[in-house]
């Protein structure tokens, strides 16, 4: 999808600006300062507004990265599951990113993590490892 | 042979998919229900009534020829977890398929808003008011009260926003509704729109949930001619705690940085774009059609004190039977942990729970007994936020944990308020200075001067809130921030 498709595709409605900045960053990867420039002429804002919307959000990355994400929870029910000593275990591996995220809300079965919209849990310093090899 | 097997969240974290397919290669006719709520059995398998869990896609010819019995846990609807529970807003849990308009009709769906068109706003709002619903996100406001606030304002467009930016750690429960009952959510907001005049409603799902916000959209679509002339619109967050603050959620919605806005105005008058707005969390709207179907007063036969009907709660962390319990308030937090939770999964002593989210206090098994009442946690410096118990064996280190705290706020702090903003990297700073030896006594004291600012000088619960974790670590498990300076 095109920029032009994405603002054409969100014209009209209440609030736009988040639903196109996850379309941007879904189809780009991220939201680049051109992009910014142009969605503000588009809607009538500054490009400080936007620029200030894109960078408050975790969501929405300044540059690419074309590694595969993987989403690790690291907050207090993955903690109290052990994930502290999981992600320090964990091998280096400069080709995957692994990500901190606070909470997927599997927090009865964790240590969790998500990569794209696929969830595991009840995670091990063994299936971590494989999630990251296969990432 | 119908298997049913859920395709909530957790269970297909935990492998539920491959189970499906495994059943349906074998000729099973598989329908994917939502969650019982029994996570430990996750993937759970329900033949008949009977349960068998947690099931690997190798166990699934020995569950057919009938020889699983390890993992058989006899009739689910019997089960001690769910037979002592009291459900409400999850009667659906486990039964019907998620997305499919005709299970949630056959299981009384519709009722509540055909009650309230009825009998109109003004007596829907009064049943809300008299059922005793209090906002389940944290607040505990009455969902009444603030439905009335937007009704009696004039205004050419309201809106019903839905709070569905769970971000609290050990919290599921919204998730839960809107991946396993996502029409009840809906009929809510639909039910609110009627009684305070409001005729769009949006629901403002984490990003962090993929699950729940394509089950949110399917359910949309498909009831779209059911709620109308009131619509709903999903919108989608972008990884901010903090826009779970209702105020900080409505400029996010507007398209801005989802910053705190100072109260007043309040959002019931001046809301989304200005407007007057109900703003409420997934299980308040998510009960509403409950207590209109069956009457306010039945509702409101539940509970203690202040706190009527049941809360759904959400067992979580180092425990041995985590996940959805919903129970009348006034169960205590001992019985939530030892008896329903059975302990720790590690098998070794309870040290700590943490009630509330990452805001909330964390309590020892000295206040065990303290009832599941939103007045009641208040008295022992508590709070019960979104119903969520988080479970810490003796391993735990409570200054890491106090210090986690500091460090969250300080990650998530949306940078409008000082005593947030500034407060919280000074407090993971000085925590450090704890953790090193460096000057203990001193450097405690400055933290309880910190939080004290923080509690009554933030513009939110996030600022605010913050000191929960880190004093109640300090009050009860002192020992854990002195020994240090010894070391």
């Amino acid at each position: 999808m095109s920029l032009a498709d994405i603002l054409a595709r969100h014209k009209g409605r209440e609030g736009p600006l988040l639903p196109i900045l996850h379309d941007v960053q879904e189809a780009f990867g991220h939201v680049s300062e051109d992009v910014i420039r142009a969605i503000a002429e588009d809607l009538n804002l500054t490009r400080a507004e936007v620029h200030g919307v894109v960078s408050f959000y975790h969501d929405f990355k300044s540059a690419p990265d074309a590694r595969p994400v993987i989403k690790l929870c690291r907050a207090e029910a993955c903690q109290a599951r052990g994930v502290d000593a999981l992600a320090a275990a964990l091998p280096a591996n400069a080709a995957v990113k692994i990500e901190t995220v606070y909470c997927l809300g599997l927090c009865s079965v964790g240590p969790a993590a998500m990569v794209g919209t696929d969830v595991y849990a009840r995670l091990d310093g063994d299936t971590l490892k494989a999630l990251v090899n296969a990432a | 042979m119908k298997v049913r097997i859920s395709d909530d969240a957790v269970a297909l974290a935990c492998g539920a998919d491959a189970v499906a397919t495994a059943f349906e290669k074998a000729g099973a006719d598989v329908e994917r229900v939502s969650s019982w709520g029994m996570h430990w059995l996750e993937p759970l398998v329900e033949i008949d009534g009977v349960g068998y869990g947690p099931v690997r896609a190798s166990d699934v010819q020995a569950i057919l020829d009938g020889s699983a019995s390890a993992l058989c846990i006899g009739k689910i609807a019997e089960h001690p977890f769910i037979a002592r529970q009291q459900r409400l807003t999850f009667a659906r849990a486990g039964k019907t398929r998620p997305t499919n308009l005709d299970d949630y009709y056959a299981t009384g769906g519709w009722q509540g808003l055909a009650k309230a068109r009825e009998i109109g706003p003004a007596a829907t709002i009064d049943a809300v008011t008299a059922s005793g619903l209090r906002g389940r996100g944290g607040a505990g406001f009455p969902a009444g009260i603030k439905w009335k606030t937007v009704a009696g304002a004039t205004a050419p467009q309201k809106y019903i926003v839905c709070n569905a930016d769970e971000g609290d750690s050990g919290t599921f429960a919204d998730r839960m509704v809107m991946e396993g009952d996502p029409f009840i959510l809906i009929e809510g907001m639909a039910i609110a729109g009627h009684a305070v005049g409001a005729t769009k409603g949006y629901v403002y799902i984490r990003s962090e949930y993929p699950h729940a916000i394509a089950k949110m959209e399917a359910a949309a679509r498909a009831c779209a001619h059911l709620i109308a002339p009131f619509e709903v619109e999903i919108r989608v967050g972008a990884g901010a705690y903090v826009c779970g603050e209702e105020t900080s959620l409505l400029n996010s919605l507007e398209g801005k940085r989802g910053e705190v806005r100072a109260k007043p105005p309040l959002p019931a008058l001046e809301g989304l774009f200005g407007k007057p707005t109900v703003v409420n969390n997934v299980l308040t709207l998510a009960t509403v059609p409950w207590v209109m179907a069956n009457g306010a007063d039945a509702y409101a036969a539940y509970g203690m004190g202040r706190s009527r009907g049941t809360m759904p709660i959400q067992i979580a962390g180092n425990v041995k039977h985590g996940g959805l319990f919903e129970t009348a308030f006034g169960i205590t937090l001992g019985e939530l942990v030892n008896e329903i939770g059975g302990g720790t999964a590690s098998g070794r002593p309870v040290r700590a729970v943490q009630v509330g989210g990452p805001l909330g206090a964390y309590h020892p098994p000295s206040q065990f007994d303290t009832p599941f009442d939103y007045e009641a946690f208040t008295a022992v410096d508590g709070l019960i936020g979104h119903g969520g118990l988080v479970v810490f064996d003796d391993s735990v280190d409570m200054a890491k944990q106090a210090r986690f705290a500091m460090e969250f706020c300080a990650a998530e702090s949306c940078g409008k308020c000082t005593p947030c903003r500034l407060g919280s990297t000074r407090g993971v700073e000085t925590l450090d200075r704890v953790l090193s030896g460096d000057n203990v006594d001193a450097n405690i004291a400055l933290i309880e001067d910190l939080c004290d600012t923080m509690k009554f000088g933030s513009l939110c619960a996030l600022g605010g809130f913050t000191p929960y974790p880190v004093m109640s670590a300090l009050t009860h498990f002192r020992d854990d921030f002195v020994v240090r300076s010894k070391a």
